[in-house]
């Protein structure tokens, strides 16, 4: 198939970028989006062009590491799809597709597709942990967790931080990250000591990284190549009102 | 903003319940307009100011989460697309400024009365327990909608603040933590069902003036809608006798 390729271009982080459109004959319907842009750096290496820096690694949609906004949808319009799962069928021969990175002010971009997605390292540094005591590992079963309580921790770890919930959101929130990446250790037993200091200090990280608010649009969730819920950004608010209000009163 | 939120969605609950009394007739809405006129001041200036408050505090916060969310995104996308939030959602911005600019002309029509200062002077005795001259409210609600384009204005208002409530009241739940995926779709369904009562409660009293007016249906003492009538045809005779 023949795609045209408008593609964002932008040589650093202070420098202004643009649109560059790129025609590419002889596209696999079974390649995948990642193969299909390794197709054009190809084209643009032989005609002595620079290649477009994008990010990628994993290649099997558990890593988070790949980005890229296509046609408007963060990791394409496929639903709970990442860009390197994202196949060329579910395109059309002739198409003109649109490229950009994710769009943030709390996610600057590095080069071309690429953006620095440091802000998420931060917020699971003030709290997205528990603190354990090192040495020989405990004994299997020794905390008894129910079932419920070990299935929502695990949809909630489910979260991969590629960042498409920021990106989809009209506001650049960062909530539905925040909140899966508190609520996989709230939920659990090992994560109720040091839970209300978690809350506290995840948020106000995210809010100093100028991540924009919450307005309950559900557009994170329906972007998320992981299906994260909007209960994990509601448990969050109630966690957080929690723990606001125990701090009032210690 | 959600708790400010919910004060407003408790209000607007007991404004359309106090002014659907209108349709019981003029001494019922009067009595009760008196009611609330007469309570002590304390509680009268207090509930005022408290929703003033909430309003302005409502308006302050959803003005400053824009503008923090214009920077949180800076550039725009060049495909821009929507998944799953509506219309309601999207423009919450807009109808909420739209209604906070009804609110100001709503209070100065018919609680400042600076608009018509002849409403403050509507007085009678109908409604009155002591037989004393009140202020007639009925008359005043009749003579301020039997303008077409204000009862628009009113009805396309109250049309935004059902837009406003199907969106703002599913959201105070997410907000203040009590909605699950479970509950979203019942949730979701009560702030849409509620949102319609609040349309309708509002709006069918400048519809009803208006359908009397225009002779559709008679909802009021046909007496409080006859005076205009009268003007008409004595000036339609006076045209015809001078003809």
């Amino acid at each position: 198939m023949k795609l045209t390729l408008k593609i964002w271009r932008q040589s650093g982080p202070t420098e202004n970028g643009s649109f560059e459109s790129h025609v590419l004959d002889d596209v696999s319907e079974d390649s995948s989006f990642l193969e299909m842009l390794d197709q054009l750096n190809e084209q643009l290496l032989k005609q002595g062009n620079e290649p477009v820096a994008f990010d990628h690694d994993c290649r099997e949609g558990i890593c988070g590491t790949c980005s890229l906004t296509i046609n408007g949808y963060a990791h394409g319009p496929e639903n709970s799809t990442t860009t390197c799962q994202l196949h060329m069928r579910k395109f059309n021969d002739g198409e003109t597709v649109t490229i950009e990175p994710f769009r943030a002010k709390a996610f600057p971009v590095v080069r071309d597709l690429i953006v620095d997605r440091s802000a998420f390292d931060r917020i699971i540094q003030s709290g997205g942990f528990i603190s354990v005591r090192t040495g020989s590992a405990p004994d299997g079963n020794s905390i008894p967790i129910s079932k419920v309580d070990a299935d929502k921790a695990m949809d909630a770890a489910a979260c991969i931080g590629c960042g498409a919930c920021v990106a989809s959101c009209k506001n650049a929130s960062a909530m539905l990250f925040t909140s899966a990446k508190a609520a996989h250790l709230n939920l659990l037993p090992q994560g109720q000591a040091e839970k209300d200091a978690r809350v506290l200090n995840m948020v106000s990280t995210m809010d100093e990284s100028g991540f924009g608010n919450c307005r309950n649009y559900g557009e994170c969730s329906a972007a998320c190549p992981k299906d994260i819920s909007l209960d994990y950004i509601a448990k969050l608010n109630r966690d957080h009102a929690k723990a606001k209000i125990k701090k009032i009163f210690s | 903003m959600a708790l400010t939120g919910l004060v407003l969605i408790g209000f607007v609950f007991v404004h359309m319940a106090g002014n659907l009394q209108v349709l019981a007739g003029q001494a019922q809405i009067n009595a009760y307009a008196h009611s609330l006129q007469s309570l002590p001041w304390f509680i009268l200036w207090g509930s005022r100011l408290f929703l003033l408050a909430s309003v302005v505090i409502h308006a302050w916060t959803a003005y400053s989460l824009i503008i923090e969310n214009r920077k949180a995104r800076p550039d725009k996308n060049e495909v821009e697309v929507t998944k799953r939030a509506g219309w309601s959602s999207l423009k919450m911005g807009l109808t909420g400024s739209i209604l906070l600019a009804f609110i100001v002309f709503h209070l100065l029509h018919f609680t400042i009365r600076t608009i018509y200062p002849e409403y403050a002077e509507m007085t009678t005795t109908v409604g009155s327990t002591a037989d004393v001259e009140i202020h007639d409210a009925f008359s005043m609600i009749l003579a301020g909608f039997k303008h077409d384009i204000i009862s628009i204005f009113y009805v396309v208002a109250m049309f935004l603040l059902c837009r406003h409530l199907a969106h703002g009241f599913s959201s105070v739940f997410q907000s203040i933590g009590l909605r699950t995926e479970a509950w979203q779709g019942k949730l979701d369904l009560i702030a849409s069902g509620y949102a319609w009562l609040i349309f309708a409660g509002f709006s069918i009293i400048p519809i009803s003036v208006l359908a009397q007016k225009h002779g559709l249906y008679e909802f009021y003492d046909p007496s409080f809608f006859v005076s205009e009538a009268s003007e008409k045809t004595n000036t339609s005779n006076l045209l015809n006798n001078e003809s």
